[in-house]
Parts: structure tokens; C-alpha cells; sequence
């Protein structure tokens, strides 16, 4: 197939990427919109197998039949609640392959006579250096949420510097094969410390911050695929990679005002460390205390109530208790209960989270409100139930200056008659912070795994 | 005396580059049109379209692999990129087509107008 041939080919393929985002705007479409994707993607890996001829067709057979199945596989078999760690897993995949091309590639073109242009060689070296660090960052995203590794930012003395040393090294090794040093094992290097340095940036990023973090490894990717485009005169990884890229980007973004934080914050910042002193302010707490109800009780004011906002957050997914809370949902409707969904942004492990469970559980998206609609119905709401939320719904983050939240959007469920929250006890939230509205007046505590107390409200309010 | 490339030769490599990062940088436009509509609701297929998206590097693990001439080190590794890339691509657009057939406007199909 001719080099023209191939390319106007490839940009059907491209036309069709820009579609399946296109179609994400709305949720009636964006399956057609994602199936336009592949078919995309389908004709792209066959016109590249065309280009390349019998070369080593059974090999390239072989590789995508073992990579495919897995992915197959795996994509099959997660649950949505472990949705964040697949994606990290096949965002790590991705940037491996990108920086496995770069190496591939100055392998080519190094030997003596053909010496790389310095484009070429830059290209190379920025995606091997990004594509490593997305590989391993994501690699330990997807440890942390799978709890393979602890969740909690793991902090010690020097973290920054050491860091910053590896990034410098690779960079260094990266700038000095630009420079013209033809030397491979200077890649290989870059590699190696940009491999370490993936896995120590995302170490100490707490499990709150992950939305951020899994969202700017997915934008690093596509930037190592738009590099891989450079090294080998590809329009298509060019474009795709950086649409990518840009969108990962603009998500970062997002993630990040949503919590009122910049990224760099957010990156170096160990959020989530603050253990001693959320003990004090536990202690600032001391002369108030909570109130703690049956599931009987909390039945009886759901059931009588007019409107009831479900507040979800990471609990949610922990316990798995998407389907009792809509089950919970249905029972109220029948009585007459007007029932949605207040969604915070970076509710969750990773951005939109929650909006997914829910739509698991076959809760209708038009429920699902988003912070800016959902903030002015608290005050016309009877009961607000707290599902495994913590930090969301802090109302630190409105008045408290000394709080590490302080400034972050919220949802203000303390402008609801009363607020139910659910809990498995009284230990602070994954940020490690205390929150007062356990303690205001309004609120009722409903200690125990939040499918259990689900559970039983089902029951409650199904004898009432 | 450099010499202009006469019509319909090939490219010199300088004008390829100019040529492609003008692309690079229309991309990085349209990435931020496009996506900048999509409502917070899914924002998670989006993270996880996007990611099937950027699995197109399988073209080039194909081509790496493809390579004729090619030495072992050039075949391990662009068979390994190849694994890597394949299964982003299946992975990602499964995973991302699992989560789009959830989103519904209703439940079942009742007879109910409006959405």
C-alpha cells in the first residue's frame, strides 16, 4: 500500500477518534460514539498490517492475540467498583509500549553511519523518558487501588530531592543523546531512572488525589504516543496521541480546581499525611459529641420524608453497595419520596466514579446532579444520606482556614433538614481530616459497613 | 547548492517535520473543543475512551515489529510493544463500552415519553 494510500486511510481513523469523543457529549450516544472508535482503530491495524506486508506476520499475530486476550479477559471480568485500577493498568500498557518503540527506534537508526537528526532523537527521548514514567506511575496507581500497596502517601526524609535527582539524571542522559552522544546505553538509562521515578512520584499521592493523578498519567501517554508519531513519520499516532494528550490535560485541570488545589499541589504536596494533627482537632471536637441512630430510626425519617439527596462517595465503592442504595431509592419512590443523587467531581477514585456505580445500579442519569445543581436543593431537602463521603461534604472547607481543604467546593449537606451519615466509625476519612458536620446538630450517625446499614434501611423501610 | 525538491519528490525531512507539527498543534485545539463538552456524567468513559484512543500506539509496535532486516533486540522488544498496545486497545475500548451501556435515561423501556 503506498505511503498516500495508507495516510488517507489512517485519517478515516482519525475522523472516527474525533467522533467517539464528539459523542461523549451525551450519554444517549457515546456507546455508538466509543463503537465508531474501535472500528477506527480496526482499520488503522489493518492498513498497517497491509503496509507491513509477510514481514513477521505471525509474530505480530501471536503478540496481539496474547496482549488482546488479556485485555479481553480483564476488561470483562472487573468490577466496576475496581474500574479506576483497569484503567490505570491499560494507561500503563499503553505508555510501556510507547517507550518499548522509542528504544526500538534508536536501536534503527543509531548504528554507526546513520546517525539520528535531532528531532528524531528528541522525539525519541521524550517519549521514552514520558512513556516510562506513565508505565510505572500507573503501575503504582493501579498497586495503590488495588490495595496491593497501602494507600496513604509513604513519605520520607529527602523524598523531593531524591526526585528531583532522577528526573534530572534522565534528563540529562536524554539531553546528551540529543546533543548528539550516540550511545544507547544512555537511553537505557533515561529509561531506568524515569521508570523510577514513575513509581516514587506516585507513592506519596494519597488515594484521594488519585482522580488527578490517573487522569495526567492518561495525559502523559498521549503525549509518549504523539512522540512515538515523530520517531516514525506516523500523522495518525501524532493526532490521536495529542487528543489524548490535550484531553488528559484539560481533565488534570478540572480535578484539580475542583478541589481548589493546583497540580503541584496535588503532586507533591502527600496530602494525607496529617494524621497527628487531625488527632488534635479531634480533640478541639471533645466537648461536642455525636449522635449515633438505629437503622428503625433513620427509616422512619426516610420514609417520611419529601425529598432525599443521596450524597456517594468512595465508601460506596468499597462496599460495593451501589445496587442496595438504588434498591433503598426505588422503595422511597413507591412512597412518594422525591429521590436524587448529589455528585461532587472528585467523589471517588477517579474522575466521574460515582456517576458509573450509580448507572451500574441502574439508577437513570438524569438523577445524577453535579455539585453547581445540586447545592441550591439541600435547602428544600428533608434528609441528606452521606454514603461513605467524608471530605466532599465537609463544611471545614467552607469556614475553617487552618483545614488542609480549606477553599474546596462542597457540597453543603448541612443545608438539609437533616443529614444521615454512613459510616464505618468514627476514624477520619482518607484525607485524615476531622469533620465537624459529624458533629452538628442535624446529623445522625449510622455506624456499620454501608451495604449492611443499607441493607437493613431496605428492610426497615420495606415493615414500615 | 541546495536544490529545491522538484514537484511531486519527496519531502524533504525539515518540511515533513513543519508539516507535522502544524498537525501536533491543530490536535492539541481540537482535543480541547471537543472534549471540553463532555458533562462531568462521563467523565470517567472519557478517561477511559481516551485511553483506548492513545492504544493506536499498536500501530507502531506494528511497524517496529514489522521491520524487515530486523535484529533480536528489535524483535523482542516490538513484540512486546505489540502485547502492551494490544491489550490497551482491547482493554480500553471494553472496558470503556461496558461502562456506556449503563448509562441509561430510564431503567427498563417503559411506555413513557420524554427523556
Amino acid at each position: 500500500m503506498s505511503y498516500n494510500l495508507s495516510n488517507l486511510l489512517y485519517l478515516i481513523t482519525i475522523v472516527a477518534f474525533v467522533l467517539a469523543l464528539h459523542f461523549l457529549s451525551n450519554p444517549a450516544h457515546a456507546r455508538r460514539g466509543n463503537q465508531i472508535g474501535a472500528a477506527g482503530m480496526l482499520l488503522a491495524i489493518v492498513v498497517t498490517w497491509i503496509k507491513i506486508g509477510s514481514t513477521s506476520w505471525w509474530a505480530i499475530a501471536l503478540a496481539m492475540l496474547i496482549g488482546g486476550g488479556f485485555g479481553a479477559v480483564a476488561a470483562r471480568k472487573v468490577r466496576m467498583t475496581a474500574m479506576p485500577q483497569m484503567v490505570a493498568l491499560f494507561n500503563g500498557v499503553g505508555g510501556g509500549a510507547a517507550a518499548l518503540i522509542a528504544l526500538a527506534e534508536l536501536h534503527q537508526v543509531l548504528p554507526p553511519p546513520g546517525a539520528p537528526t535531532a528531532d528524531i532523537s528528541l522525539a525519541i527521548v521524550l517519549s521514552g523518558l514520558i512513556g516510562s514514567i506513565s508505565f510505572s506511575g500507573s503501575m503504582v496507581a493501579f498497586g495503590k487501588l488495588q490495595e496491593l500497596i497501602g494507600g496513604r502517601p509513604i513519605t520520607y526524609a529527602g523524598q523531593q530531592f531524591v526526585n528531583g535527582a532522577l528526573f534530572v539524571g534522565a534528563l540529562a542522559c536524554g539531553i546528551a543523546l540529543v546533543a548528539g552522544v550516540q550511545d544507547q546505553w544512555l537511553l537505557w538509562i533515561t529509561i531506568a531512572a524515569s521508570l523510577a521515578f514513575g513509581v516514587l512520584f506516585v507513592l506519596p499521592i494519597g488515594g484521594a488525589d488519585m482522580p488527578v493523578v490517573i487522569s495526567l498519567l492518561n495525559a502523559f501517554t498521549g503525549l509518549a504516543v504523539a512522540l512515538g508519531g515523530f520517531e516514525l513519520e506516523n500523522n495518525l499516532l501524532i493526532v490521536s496521541g495529542m487528543l489524548v494528550g490535550a484531553s488528559g490535560t484539560l481533565l488534570t485541570l478540572m480535578m484539580s480546581r475542583a478541589m481548589n488545589r493546583s497540580v503541584a499541589n496535588v503532586l507533591f504536596g502527600a496530602f494525607g499525611k496529617v494524621t497527628v494533627s487531625a488527632a488534635d482537632s479531634a480533640a478541639a471536637n471533645g466537648g461536642q459529641s455525636v449522635r449515633s441512630a438505629s437503622a428503625e430510626d433513620v427509616a422512619v425519617m426516610l420514609a417520611y420524608a419529601h425529598k432525599v439527596v443521596f450524597v456517594p462517595g468512595y465508601g460506596l465503592a468499597v462496599a460495593q453497595a451501589q445496587h442496595d442504595v438504588r434498591q433503598l431509592a426505588d422503595l422511597l419512590e413507591e412512597k412518594g419520596v422525591e429521590v436524587t443523587y448529589a455528585i461532587h467531581p472528585v467523589a471517588g477514585r477517579m474522575p466521574g466514579h460515582m456517576n458509573v456505580l450509580l448507572a451500574e445500579a441502574n439508577v437513570p442519569y438524569p438523577q445524577l446532579k453535579e455539585m453547581d445543581d445540586a447545592n441550591p436543593e439541600f435547602s428544600r431537602t428533608d434528609v441528606a444520606v452521606v454514603v461513605g463521603a467524608n471530605d466532599v461534604v465537609n463544611p471545614d472547607a467552607r469556614t475553617n482556614q487552618g483545614s488542609p481543604i480549606y477553599g474546596m467546593p462542597i457540597l453543603n449537606v448541612d443545608d438539609a433538614q437533616a443529614v444521615v451519615v454512613l459510616k464505618r466509625s468514627m476514624n477520619p476519612g482518607f484525607a485524615g481530616i476531622e469533620n465537624p458536620l459529624f458533629y452538628n446538630p442535624k446529623t445522625v450517625m449510622l455506624f456499620g459497613d454501608a451495604k449492611e446499614s443499607i441493607t437493613k434501611l431496605v428492610a426497615d423501610v420495606k415493615s414500615l | 547548492m541546495p536544490a529545491l525538491p522538484a514537484p511531486g519528490a519527496d519531502m524533504s525531512h525539515d518540511t515533513l517535520l513543519v508539516f507535522e507539527v502544524t498537525i501536533l498543534v491543530l490536535a492539541i485545539f481540537l482535543g480541547i473543543e471537543v472534549i471540553s463538552k463532555v458533562p462531568t456524567l462521563l467523565h470517567t468513559p472519557l478517561m477511559s475512551g481516551t485511553n483506548a484512543i492513545h492504544g493506536v500506539v499498536i500501530v507502531g509496535a506494528m511497524i517496529v515489529l514489522g521491520t524487515p532486516d530486523k535484529s533480536t533486540f528489535t524483535w523482542i522488544v516490538g513484540f512486546a510493544a505489540v502485547v502492551l498496545a494490544a491489550a490497551n486497545v482491547v482493554g480500553g475500548f471494553v472496558v470503556t463500552d461496558r461502562m456506556l451501556e449503563m448509562f441509561k435515561s430510564r431503567e427498563r423501556p417503559k411506555k413513557q415519553d420524554g427523556a
